[in-house]
């Protein structure tokens, strides 16, 4: 093994470690408030992980437009150190700035509120393109879900990046096929979605959303596209994985319990 | 107005961090600005949602966006945007909507704005600005591009016969003095009424003051104390505004006179009514329709200071 590959090898066994402990942590915060919605934050906490810590500069901006991916966004800003133990127990709690949807006005890393889908593509758009108006530097990325887009708004800004042509500018989809009361499939056929952004003439990659080093080198690699993360609702705790009701419920004890020792897993 | 407008933003434009943003409108009007500020013209097309979100997120990394479109497509259909993107944010994007009221008049129900500012003032840090005359747009924009938050001006079509008449731009004016009760008006339509009253005696017509600036939590609303103090001998005040009953400023100044501890002997309030016979016409059509002109307000005033 050469001294690179044995750098990546370590690079990326550093970041699944990463990603098991937010997994860890982001269903004990869950668990502790009771709160569900665990199935649409455990198929983005990967990509959220990969692009806080591999892909993203000082200078770069994230928008969560799937607000309700909250969670996820919450640990992995505590596996920077930026938020502590003490704030991850404030989540749902009275008085806390952790809300079930990232609210605005308190951190630089929530540059704006989302929670209602179809808002943070496009702001991400006008951030991109003020800062490619103004000459500046940095990145701006942005996490959709594969049902947000069925937001009219979406295909706005769609229309709005491809006649721009915004480089500095990257969203990804978490295609994990579930939403709020079916699959994206069964709701509103959905497939696809890569063929149908590329038919309006921005270019989408496809890459494996749990795979931590293949997103963070097609982040990197590809600014100015869509980005399709092939994900699982629910990844990591068999009995939450593509089931619609991982959505929404909480865990029990006992599922708890299931869920810590499936995450531990290597 | 929306040539004052023009010209008003087109001595921002100098400053880089200026961005103007239009749904596709502005044709034989925005000319200039385009040319002035070059790729920070931004027409974004027939996509109101879209142009909104981008605004915020320009104003999110230290730009002044304005958004501009006419006033009904400008506030109703980017709502949440507006809500969400920019309020709950407090960005300081400024959208201006043209032709308030019925101003597109036989345009149809569509085109008008009848609970515009009614509806954005339920928004936090969301401020409202009505100009009167086409002399109030340059100092209203200075105003507006001053203040680091969300704005919305609602532009029409001055109504003063003689422009160079119009006293100089501020939150309230006195339009004129008048001893047949005190009437308040929203935006032009106060131009209309002093031009109609200003020659008669004093005795013989309603002193008239103009609002321009409201603001949803009432902080904005505390009206000049010369204005409270001529309603507490006024036989009749009038509100005019060419906006629905519901959330308009009626309701407003009279919830501040209620919680303040003062009362008005009598109240007439003339209000946009929508379309009550389902018919169409030019905005002084459907103001008359609604008793909005000037001979209806002066009449109902008349009326109820006798009784």
């Amino acid at each position: 093994m050469s001294a690179r590959d044995a750098a990546d090898r370590r690079d990326a066994e550093e970041l699944s470690g990463l990603a098991r402990r937010a997994r860890r942590r982001l269903l004990r915060m869950h668990y502790e408030c009771r709160i569900g919605q665990l199935g649409g934050n455990l198929s983005a906490i990967d990509t959220l992980i990969a692009l806080h810590h591999r892909v993203m500069d000082p200078q770069d901006k994230f928008i969560l437009s799937k607000g309700h991916a909250a969670g996820a966004l919450y640990v992995t800003l505590w596996s920077l150190g930026v938020l502590s133990e003490a704030d991850l127990d404030t989540f749902h709690a009275d008085g806390t700035r952790l809300a079930g949807h990232p609210v605005p006005g308190w951190s630089g890393y929530i540059p704006v509120a989302t929670g209602s889908l179809g808002h943070g593509f496009p702001a991400a758009l006008g951030m991109a393109l003020a800062r490619q108006l103004q000459s500046e530097p940095g990145r701006i990325f942005c996490l959709t879900s594969d049902g947000e887009w069925q937001e009219g708004s979406m295909w706005e800004a769609l229309i709005f990046w491809a006649h721009r042509k915004l480089r500095n500018v990257t969203v990804l989809i978490d295609q994990n096929g579930w939403q709020g009361f079916g699959s994206t499939r069964e709701v509103a056929g959905l497939q696809d979605l890569g063929s149908r952004i590329e038919s309006f003439g921005v270019q989408a990659v496809r890459v494996d959303g749990h795979d931590h080093e293949a997103i963070a080198a097609v982040a990197r690699a590809n600014p100015g596209t869509v980005i399709l993360l092939d994900t699982v609702k629910g990844k990591g705790v068999s009995f939450l994985e593509n089931r619609m009701e991982s959505h929404y419920l909480p865990l029990s004890a006992e599922q708890y319990a299931a869920a810590l020792l499936e995450v531990e897993r290597p | 107005m929306r040539r004052a407008f023009c010209d008003a933003m087109v001595e921002l434009a100098a400053n880089q961090r200026y961005f103007f943003l239009t749904g596709d409108l502005g044709f034989m009007a925005l000319e200039p600005l385009r040319k002035v500020l070059g790729p920070r013209f931004i027409n974004a097309g027939v996509a109101e949602q879209n142009m909104v979100s981008v605004a915020a997120g320009m104003a999110a990394v230290g730009g002044k966006s304005w958004v501009y479109s006419i006033a009904p497509f400008c506030y109703a259909r980017p709502f949440e945007q507006i809500r969400n993107d920019v309020c709950l944010n407090r960005l300081p994007v400024r959208l201006v909507g043209n032709g308030g009221g019925y101003a597109y008049g036989a345009m149809g129900a569509t085109h008008h704005a009848l609970e515009d500012y009614g509806a954005l003032l339920t928004l936090p840090a969301m401020r409202v600005y009505v100009p009167a005359f086409d002399t109030d747009v340059e100092p209203m924009v200075r105003t507006i591009a001053g203040r680091e938050a969300p704005a919305y001006l609602r532009l029409g079509r001055s109504e003063l016969e003689d422009e160079s008449a119009a006293p100089p731009y501020a939150a309230w004016r006195r339009l004129q003095e008048g001893g047949a009760g005190v009437v308040v008006a929203v935006g032009p339509i106060a131009g209309d009424l002093w031009s109609a009253t200003r020659a008669r005696p004093l005795a013989g017509r309603p002193a008239i003051w103009v609002v321009s600036e409201l603001e949803g939590d009432g902080r904005a609303i505390a009206p000049p104390a010369a204005l409270l103090g001529e309603l507490a001998s006024a036989p009749v005040l009038g509100i005019v505004e060419e906006h629905v009953a519901h959330g308009g400023f009626a309701q407003q100044f009279l919830h501040f006179l209620a919680l303040s501890g003062r009362s008005v002997r009598r109240v007439v309030h003339a209000h946009a009514l929508g379309y009550p016979s389902g018919r169409y016409g030019s905005q002084q059509w459907h103001r008359k329709e609604c008793g909005l002109d000037v001979a209806a307000i002066l009449g109902r005033l008349a009326a109820r200071a006798a009784t």
